[in-house]
């Protein structure tokens, strides 16, 4: 791998109430790919972009930013860096075109430059039509447009997304997820949290799947799906057959059969999809079970973590809530 | 690529509050009815007060009033408006926290105290418009100035500095306090017994004796009978205080009040949004 361009070693937050936000985590992102940070809520990931773009200072461990330390000069790490939260952060009652040169002239372009800067954003963006109409005219996929427009019209070296799709319509992700992969044309870094395995699919060419504060597993799209399989298979038995159907299971199955507490329900990799599946009813009918239910889908989050971690980030409700209570604006946002 | 200074340098974060400012100022331009109900707030409770109390209190005021109470009020309720324009800070720096707005200056290369000086900067221009409205309707109502156009001048602008003075203690209230009711609750619980309990609407001597001690002390009534000095003349100021000791008085209040408020609004501002 070239120099990263971003390095965490060993990051620790704290909140309040004893609340491990980042507990020890460290990773490496390479220059010029999507980095995507995908957990669930709770788990730490607005917490690390927010050490990482200087907005809160880590207990302990030590991160780097385009080769510059955090705590040695974080106005450096700022002239670099791009932002673009959880809320599309712009001003209501300021065209798009206004707002995407306030931040323009707060990089420190002059006047001028960062007109121009704002007009090439917006023409890249799509928005330049609709550049002079005020914020409150626009919908929730247009304000995130537009807060996009404005984290990157200081030229970034790594652009930052806080859960960029977030709360608004389907059309408006597709068209999104277009146009953050259409940012890597001139080389820029982008890191991106979500909640969406699909997202992070679609975006992302590597994950980082981070669960109370620490990193539980790293790599590229596809072998992150390896892991999981590409196809899993739900099954449900009665009480009485489970035993059993788990025996017959693990011998179709090499490895990777786990249960699902909280469903009831019992989870393995269908590699081979429908073959797969034909073989496992199969076996489970000469055994004599009858399944009480059966579903083939593609992988969700929840069975990535299973496969994972061996359990559901839901399941875990008391430690999850826990440090979701302490996280900065997953909680915050109480609007 | 960035040719960005890393290092914030005054003339960057005079550049950078002035770019603000302008922004706040054109993003409450563009909201005519908030506008127009907070410019015509401070003139109803003038005439509020003028009309309702005005014909009781006559006989109490001090000879530099004329017998007029207009000529009390005014002043005093200048003094009471610098106060309640600053406290629209609290309420836009809120905002900005609430929206991510402020998440987004904070992770840009520019000085911490540019944000909090922009918004003060503005809040203050707006009172300065308000105010000087309100000077023009007390004028309008017989409002009439014994000291020269030097102390009105140097009222107005003693006012504005105290109005500059209190954007930087809401501006602390504004991050420090979570939603907009509970800066609501905050301001109207402050500022009101606080004005009140003032020479602003009525003089301290028929107050009971614990009360005047702590009406005669407090600096809203030292900016308004500092304000009364400079636009009546010694005549309107209690017995044994002089124009330019009120003006001493008043200025020390604004000059504490910016050396605490200040740096305790940075420190919020640092810590904001977390």
């Amino acid at each position: 791998m070239a120099e990263p361009i971003i390095e965490v070693d060993g990051l620790v937050k704290v909140f309040r109430g004893n609340v491990r936000a980042l507990d020890g985590l460290s990773l490496q992102v390479e220059q010029g790919i999507v980095y995507g940070l995908l957990g669930p809520n709770g788990a730490g990931k607005t917490t690390l972009i927010r050490v990482l773009t200087t907005l809160l200072a880590a207990d302990a461990g030590s991160a780097s930013v385009a080769g510059i330390d955090l705590n040695a000069d974080p106005q450096a790490v700022r002239s670099r860096i791009g932002l673009a939260g959880q809320f599309a952060a712009v001003d209501d009652y300021l065209t798009g075109r206004e707002n995407v040169e306030l931040v323009g002239r707060l990089y420190g372009f002059s006047r001028r430059d960062a007109r121009q800067r704002a007009a090439t954003v917006l023409e890249r963006i799509g928005m330049l039509d609709v550049a002079d109409r005020q914020v409150k005219t626009y919908s929730g996929g247009m304000r995130r447009r537009i807060d996009l427009a404005a984290s990157l019209v200081g030229s970034p070296q790594v652009l930052f997304l806080d859960e960029p799709t977030t709360g608004i319509d389907p059309a408006s992700r597709r068209s999104l997820w277009e146009l953050i992969r259409h940012l890597l044309d001139d080389g820029t870094t982008i890191v991106l949290t979500t909640q969406y395995l699909d997202e992070a699919d679609q975006l992302a060419d590597r994950i980082a799947v981070i669960d109370h504060g620490r990193l539980v597993s790293e790599g590229t799209t596809a072998d992150l799906k390896n892991r999981v399989g590409g196809t899993v298979l739900d099954l449900s038995v009665s009480q009485a057959d489970r035993p059993n159907a788990l025996a017959v299971l693990e011998e179709a199955v090499v490895g990777g059969v786990t249960v699902d507490p909280g469903r009831d329900t019992i989870v393995l990799p269908a590699s081979d999809g429908v073959t797969t599946l034909y073989d496992v009813l199969g076996r489970l009918d000469r055994a004599r079970i009858t399944p009480t239910d059966v579903a083939l889908h593609r992988p969700t989050l929840d069975d990535v973590f299973l496969a994972l971690t061996g359990s559901v980030p839901g399941n875990e409700a008391a430690a999850g809530a826990a440090v979701g209570a302490g996280t900065d604006r997953e909680t915050g946002a109480d609007r | 690529m960035n040719t960005v200074i890393a290092v914030p340098s005054l003339r960057r974060t005079t550049a950078h509050a002035a770019v603000l400012a302008r922004r706040n100022l054109m993003s409450s331009i563009r909201r005519p009815d908030v506008l127009l109900l907070s410019t015509i707030q401070p003139i109803v409770f003038m005439l509020m007060f003028l009309y309702v109390f005005g014909g009781a209190i006559e006989f109490a005021l001090p000879g530099a009033a004329n017998g007029d109470y207009v000529n009390w009020l005014v002043p005093g309720i200048l003094a009471q408006f610098a106060v309640f324009g600053a406290s629209a800070t609290a309420f836009g720096l809120n905002d900005d926290r609430t929206s991510g707005v402020l998440d987004r200056f904070r992770s840009l290369p520019m000085a911490r105290s540019a944000v909090l000086a922009g918004r003060t900067t503005a809040d203050l221009m707006r009172a300065a418009v308000i105010l000087l409205l309100q000077l023009a309707v007390g004028i309008l109502l017989g409002f009439r100035w014994q000291n020269g156009v030097l102390g009105l001048i140097a009222g107005v602008g003693l006012a504005l500095a105290f109005c500059y003075a209190c954007t930087w203690i809401t501006a602390t209230l504004g991050m420090v306090v979570r939603s907009t009711e509970a800066i609501q609750a905050a301001v109207y619980m402050v500022v009101f017994p606080l004005t009140l309990v003032s020479s602003v609407f009525l003089p301290t001597q028929t107050m009971p004796g614990w009360l005047q001690a702590f009406a005669e002390h407090q600096p809203i009534t030292a900016i308004a009978d500092a304000l009364r000095g400079l636009m009546l003349g010694a005549g309107a100021l209690p017995p044994g205080q002089t124009v330019a000791g009120q003006a001493m008085v008043a200025l020390a209040w604004i000059g504490g009040i910016t050396a605490i408020c200040v740096p305790l609004a940075v420190r919020a501002y640092r810590r904001a949004a977390t």
